[in-house]
């Protein structure tokens, strides 16, 4: 594979690196060192793969969507169902990977940030699985958001810690999370949700996910014979459109397309959108794309997605941007809606609101490809938890 | 070359006696306190003046800095605005040094060339980025010493000698030793650990040692007093700013009355020792 990033520091080009206080760099060094042993294990990865055909279900199927393609008019359009894995998201595949390897290094804690309660309670599930101690940082005006995730993530025997400082947000969590893991260095391990934070997480997370992109690749030869033209994606962290990237990056011809949260609309500030309207600064352990004020204070983002509601990006995804290697759009919380009701009424298949941007994304670049190309699209995961979001914007009561 | 914090430290070894350093949040719990508070900080025993930009997300700082942060971005204190700041304290104070404690990211924004290059203007003598390692800083370095400004680095108890070395290769000005596991203001301080932590840096390095994180009486100044080089306070003159921010007028003297008790404690410890012959 042509492709090396990141560098030895976790660099991809400017980006990544890790830019933490230095309390945190022995600790990140040492998971660094465990990881890149274990990445050789055959007997981890042999244990991951087992975990993930036996407990999260995969391969997740390749749903060729004839309906959808017939209403969009264009490219044969395909989803990669990470919606059927076990909680309900691509999620759950970086939180086994991750808690195999806090087990791997003794490690009796996991902690956690969520923001939409996704990562929360995959984070919780493992947990539950491997009989770790586990504690779930998220934000105060999330924990009202999404009261049935925070339920879940109890019954599973976590424990949730509401974050009032700050936006009250998923980066508070993060900076929460952060600050537990800086006081309990030696016994806990930090599971990042996402392709951000300080390396070596951005890689490794992307590389447990990438069991995503792996499966696509044989997937679609059953139907095309041929790689696809396109794979589209939602990004907030990121972590679901790099599992699902990342196996392509050395081939060219297959365009790599990632869909930001324009929330109100990008003229509007009122978005998560830091690739499409943001630029380059330095949080949460790594450089990237930022939404920020000229005085370099992070702002608080909108999205009627919470999973999408974030003013970072993961650093390879600033890279990609600037190399071209992929290229990422903006598509508004009204568009998303859209695009989550046709979903469910062509293919009765319900998508989370954060990948309903990557569904409505596809519509147009269906029609922009034409019908003899086909395209990928990640349905990162399921609607379920946004049924209540749905219904209290059409002012129905539940 | 000279500078005021190596000037600083020199005549206090003289004097047989440790660095006061009180850090507090620019602008917290408004901007025009900070500059009679750090005059009234002086009047009280500080030696150097620690003050804080504020950042939206201080991930290595504990509850009590961050809301510090908070109530200073509640009022729209940039890093533009600390620099202003310094150089309205320094039209009064030639020669207390000033160090400038903060995240990378508005540093990034201004631009590290002219960041170092306003602060050094302003009367700036040191800077302390908390999330930028040596390993990603050697840009940052080369732009503050190239405008005489210190690179302030922390050592941690997790820092082993290879990565201590590395530090203090880099370091300017002092070295400020984060004496506990956590952010800052925990309570988890341990003076046996930090002695033998001391007796490893003072091996790589001969900048003065500050302390800091987690002292919050006289006493426990006292006792850092006669192992370091510097005695660092935050939380505990932040909390008590805090505790009075609805009575601003009342925060001048009573931050000045805890740094004079903190200044005496010391003061009484280092001449005891000295007497006694325990000090190094």
């Amino acid at each position: 594979m042509g492709y090396a990033l990141p560098d030895e520091g976790g660099h991809f080009g400017r980006y990544g690196g890790r830019f933490v206080s230095e309390t945190l760099m022995r600790p990140l060094l040492e998971l660094q060192a465990a990881y890149e042993r274990l990445r050789q294990d055959s007997a981890f990865q042999e244990e991951f793969s087992e975990d993930l055909r036996l407990y999260v279900g995969r391969p997740s199927p390749l749903y060729p969507a004839r309906r959808l393609t017939e209403r969009f008019g264009g490219a044969r359009v395909y989803l990669k169902r990470e919606d059927l894995n076990h909680t309900g998201a691509h999620k759950i595949n970086n939180t086994v990977g991750q808690a195999l390897l806090a087990k791997r290094m003794g490690k009796t804690r996991v902690i956690a940030e969520t923001g939409a309660g996704q990562h929360g309670v995959a984070t919780a599930s493992v947990a539950a699985r491997l009989g770790l101690d586990c504690v779930v940082y998220m934000g105060s005006e999330d924990i009202q958001r999404q009261a049935i995730n925070v339920y879940r993530m109890k019954l599973l025997g976590a424990k949730v810690v509401p974050v009032t400082s700050g936006s009250r947000t998923l980066k508070d969590a993060l900076n929460e999370a952060m600050r537990d893991w800086v006081t309990n260095i030696e016994d806990t391990f930090y599971i990042i949700g996402t392709v951000a934070g300080p390396h070596p997480y951005p890689a490794m997370v992307r590389d447990f996910q990438a069991v995503i992109g792996k499966e696509v690749r044989y997937q679609i030869m059953e139907f095309e014979g041929r790689l696809p033209d396109a794979l589209v994606a939602c990004v907030g962290g990121g972590s679901n459109a790099m599992g699902l990237f990342y196996p392509f990056l050395d081939d060219p011809a297959v365009a790599l397309i990632g869909v930001e949260a324009a929330g109100k609309g990008l003229a509007t500030g009122r978005h998560a959108a830091p690739l499409s309207a943001g630029r380059p600064g330095v949080l949460h352990g790594n450089r990237t794309y930022l939404m920020e004020t000229d005085d370099g204070q992070i702002i608080e983002t909108h999205s009627i997605s919470a999973g999408l509601d974030y003013p970072g990006v993961g650093p390879e995804h600033a890279w990609l941007k600037d190399s071209g290697r992929a290229r990422y759009v903006a598509v508004t919380d009204d568009e998303a809606i859209e695009a989550f009701h046709l979903l469910t009424r062509v293919e009765g298949i319900m998508p989370a609101l954060e990948s309903s941007h990557a569904i409505a994304y596809s519509g147009r670049l269906a029609r922009e490809l034409g019908r003899d190309a086909c395209i990928v699209v990640n349905l990162s995961g399921r609607g379920d938890k946004d049924v209540h979001t749905i219904a209290a914007r059409e002012g129905i009561s539940l | 070359m000279t500078s005021r914090l190596a000037d600083r430290f020199k005549a206090l070894k003289t004097q047989g006696r440790t660095a006061l350093i009180p850090f507090i949040t620019a602008g917290d719990p408004e901007p025009r306190i900070t500059v009679p508070l750090m005059h009234a900080l002086v009047e009280a025993g500080a030696d150097v003046i620690e003050l804080g930009v504020p950042f939206s997300d201080p991930m290595a700082d504990g509850p009590v800095i961050q809301k510090a942060s908070e109530r200073a971005l509640a009022h729209h204190v940039s890093l533009t605005g600390v620099l202003a700041m310094v150089r309205d304290f320094r039209a009064q104070d030639p020669h207390t040094p000033v160090v400038l404690m903060g995240y990378l990211n508005p540093v990034e924004v201004m631009g590290y060339d002219r960041f170092a290059a306003s602060a050094h203007e302003v009367g700036v003598d040191g800077a302390v980025t908390v999330d930028l390692p040596p390993e990603e800083g050697q840009e940052l370095i080369a732009a503050l010493r190239s405008h005489a400004i210190d690179p302030v680095f922390l050592l941690a108890p997790t820092s082993d000698s290879e990565r201590i070395r590395r530090i203090v290769q880099s370091a300017g000005g002092f070295v400020y030793y984060v004496s506990l596991r956590g952010v800052t203001g925990a309570a988890n301080f341990d003076l046996t650990e930090v002695v033998q932590k001391l007796r490893l840096i003072r091996a790589q390095t001969h900048l003065p040692v500050g302390v800091g994180f987690g002292i919050n009486s006289a006493e426990m100044a006292a006792k850092v007093a006669n192992v370091a080089d510097a005695v660092i306070v935050g939380s505990a003159l932040v909390g008590r700013i805090a505790a009075l921010a609805s009575q601003p007028q009342r925060i001048v003297a009573e931050a000045a009355a805890f740094i004079g008790q903190l200044r005496a404690a010391m003061d009484n410890a280092t001449a005891s020792a000295t007497v006694s012959g325990v000090r190094r």
